[in-house]
């Protein structure tokens, strides 16, 4: 099983809270947090889940219709 | 005192909209959507709780596709001439208020066709009309949901069906419906809904938006303003997303803290059980004042075809004299004269003229309808001498 964190990267602070919600919703953990510098340098927040779970929150949000930009290993 | 000004403002607030603006400005205060700090998402989950809210009171299916304005204005304004290019052909009633005749005129200089549909003297449209008036080049119907004048609702669910079946957009004026009649954009066949918040959504001055419906093209949107949304700040060229394309600036967070209060509070007591309130005020009203000798009524005259605002004259007495005085020596408030929509006196006779306006809410009461029409009924005795 792979450790550490994943990020979401999503258009705007509205998808942002927006994965968060859809996410929680189904049952993975997550956290609104700013974008890391390093991956770009928007003013926006993305959302961390886990790295383990990163895949099932890729899949979760695509079937919500939700735009994703990137998923990143943080 | 007894407020009778709802349709244009309506008041009091519930309670809940009142602590929840002060909530934010002492608690939260943050830029929703610039920062990443606590506080700044805090801000960022309010403002998402209120699309959240308006989307469930209305139907709509994704938050992230209402762009809150300042106003109805602004987000009729932002949809009109955002679409609509010159060679195009727009279609409206006649019972428009003057958010969507003045920027439709507008356009019309710049050449865009405009097709205004004569409703009846009642402010009643038949659909049948609206479809004949379509070209091949028309692209949008816009449609006030019911008169700020007369109260007179519009048939938006059967034009609506027409929109479809034709590859039309429509657009809906919900000033005067939104939280005081039902609404459902999927069944009605909205694609675009501009409401304001400080009427029957009972939120405060400068709040309202736009719900853009998936059929239309966001692509071919202009925004109307441009600048800093706190996403995609590395580019100089405007997010081409919902809703940040239309969203620039910092937002009325304080004031949408309240919107969303207000539309909380309108679904918990159930659009329904305010609209069957509004409808037995409103009927109480008309039936009391066409029983006063030298009071005209203007509109449907039944509860069922309109809001709860009610238009009136008094033979013999200007509409500004009947305001002042309903108001310093009975304590009514209302409001009268042109409002704001000489298409729709014209369509209903009381151009230039205008008429005196009761506009009830869901605060209003059975004896307050009563003590206002023993004041019509006095000011009436007067004027008959």
């Amino acid at each position: 099983m792979s450790e550490g964190y994943a990020v979401i990267l999503v258009p705007s602070t509205s998808h942002a809270i927006r994965a968060e919600k859809v996410l929680l919703a189904a049952g993975i953990a997550c956290k609104m947090i700013p974008v890391p510098r390093h991956i770009s340098s928007d003013c926006g927040v993305c959302v961390r889940v886990g790295r383990a779970d990163a895949d099932a929150a890729r899949r979760t949000l695509e079937a919500a219709r939700l735009e994703i930009e990137d998923i990143c290993d943080v | 005192m007894i407020y009778f000004d709802n349709a244009a403002t309506s008041w009091p607030k519930p309670p809940e909209v009142a602590e929840a603006m002060p909530h934010f400005l002492r608690e939260v205060g943050a830029n929703p959507g610039r920062s990443a700090h606590r506080l700044a998402v805090e801000s960022g989950r309010i403002v998402y709780a209120a699309r959240e809210a308006i989307c469930e009171l209305v139907n709509a299916p994704d938050p992230l596709r209402v762009a809150f304005t300042a106003n109805v204005t602004a987000a009729l304004n932002m949809a009109m001439r955002g679409l609509l290019r010159p060679g195009h052909h727009v279609i409206t009633s006649s019972m428009e208020h003057n958010s969507v005749m003045r920027p439709l005129r507008a356009l019309e200089r710049e050449g865009v066709g405009l097709t205004v549909v004569r409703c009846s003297p009642e402010g009643a449209l038949n659909p049948a009309d609206v479809e004949a008036a379509i070209r091949p080049n028309t692209r949008m119907i816009v449609l006030n949901h019911a008169s700020n004048v007369s109260g007179t609702i519009l048939p938006v669910r059967e034009v609506g069906r027409i929109a479809r079946a034709r590859g039309l957009l429509l657009l809906v004026d919900a000033a005067q419906t939104a939280g005081a009649y039902p609404i459902d954009v999927q069944a009605d066949g909205i694609d675009l809904l501009a409401f304001t918040g400080h009427k029957s959504l009972l939120g405060p001055m400068g709040t309202g938006g736009l719900i853009v419906g998936e059929r239309v093209d966001v692509s071919q949107m202009e925004p109307l303003i441009r600048g800093g949304t706190g996403s995609r700040s590395e580019r100089e060229e405007q997010p081409d997303f919902l809703p940040d394309m239309l969203e620039s600036g910092t937002p009325n967070a304080v004031g949408l803290a309240g919107l969303e209060a207000g539309i909380r509070w309108v679904m918990l007591r159930g659009v329904d059980a305010i609209r069957a309130h509004e409808r037995t005020l409103a009927q109480r009203l008309m039936d009391g004042l066409q029983e006063i000798d030298g009071v005209t009524v203007y509109g449907p005259l039944d509860s069922a075809r309109q809001t709860a605002t009610v238009s009136f004259n008094i033979a013999g007495m200007e509409p500004s004299e009947v305001g002042l005085r309903l108001d310093e020596e009975h304590g009514i408030l209302c409001r009268v004269g042109l409002h704001c929509a000489p298409a729709a006196h014209k369509t209903l006779g009381t151009f230039p003229v205008g008429t005196v306006r009761f506009g009830m809410g869901v605060f209003n009461t059975v004896d307050e309808v009563d003590a206002a029409l023993a004041a019509v009924a006095e000011l009436a005795r007067e004027a008959r001498r």
